[in-house]
């Protein structure tokens, strides 16, 4: 065993080290500083579409040409915060609803001998091995007033005429939901797996029934899951675009869309890029809040 | 199930409180009838039928599988019997819930819950029984001065040494007052040193509380010293119930002689029987051996005669006494331990017999050596029959 890494071994480890971060820096942090500038600038109908940061020109001797017009503008037209509101309710209401569908599943799988566990876990990771497009369009076709289910339902004699499913907030939730438990359940089956069942007999034993037993000891133990998963449905369902477009109403306007609108509808890139740094501060500010409380928890 | 009575057991008269076992007219605080317990073909607890009196530091022994595990989680209420019925204090439980059973657990892996204090896990079970705040905290407050925990009272279970958790295990338990405290392996996860200071604690514990304990160890040692009786267990069933001096001295058979410590046995043919004495004659040699047994054998039956190996004596002059088996033989290995010595003998008809000695002596050269010849030599009464 080499007790003192050489210089070879340094110069990796550093490079191992290393390459997350540059990654991060070149993937994210760089392409968010030009999204972040372009939100300074103004409008044009040029090539670039949008104005210039800096002007350079001998002049003025540099100066800085950001304006807050477009954060203005955000405020002023209350169509922005009506898709920030309904973004965030429908996010929260799908984070929820993964939860309830997740938590007994992933609790499920956990208690379940191996190796039907495995198997049950295959079929949990089985939807991603078809493409996600495919996967909406099919929830169309089987949600569409001629659709599998309205079908179903009229030869049953449930209802008389087709039910409207497709175009609605339901349709929005569903397709969510649907797309995104697995990835509620994993972190929570991660977590659910290392529980020590010794700790229910425990609380049993001293005198706490099953409800009792949920809440004191399974609700607590699995908190690091159910708040991974919770922010792993959260975060994209609130940036989703595919899903309400495809299966939303009108009124399903979330933000995903109206940026989208904004870029490639209106081509007003500074505007479109104020949205979407305003979205990762909403995304960013209760991440932060959260790291604090349980960095204070802790201590 | 097999009862060994050690000879003075006709002494009836004198059954008191410290031996309620022997009084018939004494009720028993636990009372197991008929138990079963069969997971799928598995039969893992077999028609058991016992009595644990108040008061008593009850252990019950065996291998790993042989049910003991099962019976304990049937009395915690985890398990359901598949027969029988359970009795605590003459209330019928073998249908209640654990969370209605005047029966508290300490269990093996302690599950001390890791999101909460040692006060909050002590206080639990307060908590459950919905007390007033005010006797809670005066409560906890007395548990945690018994088990020396007070200056712990705030840290997290991942802050606590091995002893620690077992501590807060213990108060946890006990803070409910209990009729019955069940230990699951109470010493296993301890290191040696702490294993006996811990011992010792937790007889004093049920000595200062009058709880009823009833413990499960795959640990004779263990099973000897902290119990008042043991019941050792085998394929579901007890093999022997009694005093750790009575397994130890009046094992019923080989199973249990070979479990508990070393025995040296001999396979012999009964040559004749008058009373509680018999006299046996070696397989193979000409020795014949007087002993007492406790169930008659009919000469020419064969039997297992056993001698413990710190019932032998070993000398290098042959003995004179009265009443003693003796025979020859030379030193073929010896280990010293300090205060003792372990010998293993070659007799002269080519059998090996382990001998223990107490080293009285202070001496730095050995008293005997390899090769040297000896002779062993042991009292009449020192021998047992044993019989399966």
């Amino acid at each position: 065993m080499v007790v003192n890494p050489g210089k070879g071994d340094r110069l990796w480890r550093g490079i191992v080290i290393a390459a997350p971060y540059v990654w991060l820096l070149l993937f994210f942090l760089v392409p968010f500083g030009i999204v972040l500038k372009i939100s300074f600038a103004d409008p044009l109908v040029a090539q670039p579409p949008f104005s210039a940061f800096f002007d350079w020109s001998a002049e003025t001797g540099g100066k800085v040409l950001a304006t807050l017009d477009n954060y203005r503008f955000l405020l002023e037209d209350k169509l922005y915060l009506v898709s920030y509101l309904k973004s965030i309710q429908i996010a929260l209401i799908s984070t929820l609803l993964c939860l309830l569908l997740g938590f007994p599943m992933a609790y499920a799988i956990a208690l379940t001998p191996y190796p039907w566990r495995n198997l049950l876990l295959l079929l949990v990771i089985l939807p991603f091995w078809t493409s996600f497009l495919l996967r909406v369009y099919a929830w169309m076709v089987m949600l569409g007033k001629q659709g599998l289910i309205n079908q179903m339902l009229m030869s049953v004699g449930l209802t008389e005429e087709p039910l409207q499913m497709l175009y609605t907030d339901g349709a929005v939730y569903l397709g969510i939901v649907y797309t995104y438990v697995p990835f509620m359940i994993l972190p929570l089956y991660a977590t659910l797996e290392r529980l020590d069942l010794n700790l229910h007999d425990a609380a049993a034993d001293l005198g706490a029934r099953p409800l009792q037993v949920f809440r004191d000891i399974t609700l607590p133990m699995a908190m690091p899951g159910i708040i991974a998963g919770c922010l792993l449905v959260f975060i994209p369902a609130l940036g989703e675009y595919v899903i309400p477009a495809l299966l939303g109403g009108l009124d399903s306007l979330m933000i995903g869309r109206t940026l989208y609108d904004e870029f490639f509808v209106n081509r007003d890139w500074p505007l479109a890029s104020a949205v979407a740094v305003v979205l990762l501060l909403i995304l960013i500010l209760p991440i932060m809040l959260f790291q604090r409380l349980q960095q204070e928890a802790e201590a | 199930m097999t009862n060994a009575k050690g000879p003075d057991s006709q002494s009836l008269a004198d059954a008191s409180s410290a031996t309620p076992w022997k009084d018939p007219a004494q009720k028993p605080f636990i009372e197991l009838k008929s138990l079963s317990k069969r997971f799928g073909q598995f039969t893992a607890v077999d028609n058991i039928d016992l009595k644990i009196y108040r008061g008593e530091l009850f252990t019950i022994l065996g291998g790993s599988g042989c049910g003991k595990s099962t019976l304990l989680r049937m009395l915690a209420g985890f398990e359901n019997p598949s027969e029988g019925r359970i009795l605590i204090d003459g209330v019928d439980i073998t249908n209640s819930p654990p969370y209605e059973r005047p029966v508290n657990m300490m269990f093996q892996s302690y599950a001390v819950f890791p999101h909460m204090t040692v006060e909050q896990n002590i206080a639990y079970g307060l908590k459950k029984e919905k007390l007033p705040q005010a006797e809670i905290k005066t409560r906890v407050q007395e548990m945690l001065q018994l088990v020396q925990l007070s200056q712990l009272a705030r840290r997290k279970p991942n802050q606590l040494s091995g002893g620690q958790s077992q501590r807060v295990a213990l108060a946890r338990a006990l803070i409910k007052r209990p009729k019955v405290l069940l230990l699951d392996e109470p010493l296993a996860a301890l290191d040696k040193k702490l294993r006996e200071q811990t011992q010792f604690e937790l007889m004093n514990l049920q000595d200062q509380l009058g709880i009823t304990f009833v413990v499960v160890t795959h640990d004779q040692e263990e099973a000897m010293t902290l119990a008042t009786r043991i019941a050792v267990m085998d394929a579901g069933q007890f093999v022997q119930i009694g005093t750790p001096s009575e397994v130890y001295e009046f094992p019923c058979n080989r199973f249990i002689a070979d479990f508990f410590g070393k025995i040296n046995t001999f396979d012999a043919t009964v040559v004749a029987s008058e009373g509680d004495w018999m006299t046996a004659k070696l397989e193979d040699s000409a020795t014949e051996i007087r002993t007492r047994h406790s169930q008659a054998l009919a000469p020419g039956s064969r039997c297992t005669i056993g001698v413990r190996p710190e019932k032998l004596l070993i000398s290098t002059e042959a003995p004179t006494a009265p009443g003693l088996t003796v025979t020859r033989g030379v030193v073929e290995d010896l280990a010293y331990y300090g205060n003792r010595s372990l010998y293993r003998v070659r007799t002269q008809h080519g059998r090996v017999i382990q001998v223990s000695a107490q080293n009285y002596q202070r001496s730095a050269e050995l008293l005997l050596e390899w090769d040297d010849e000896v002779f062993l030599s042991w009292d009449s009464s020192c021998s047992v029959v044993l019989t399966g």
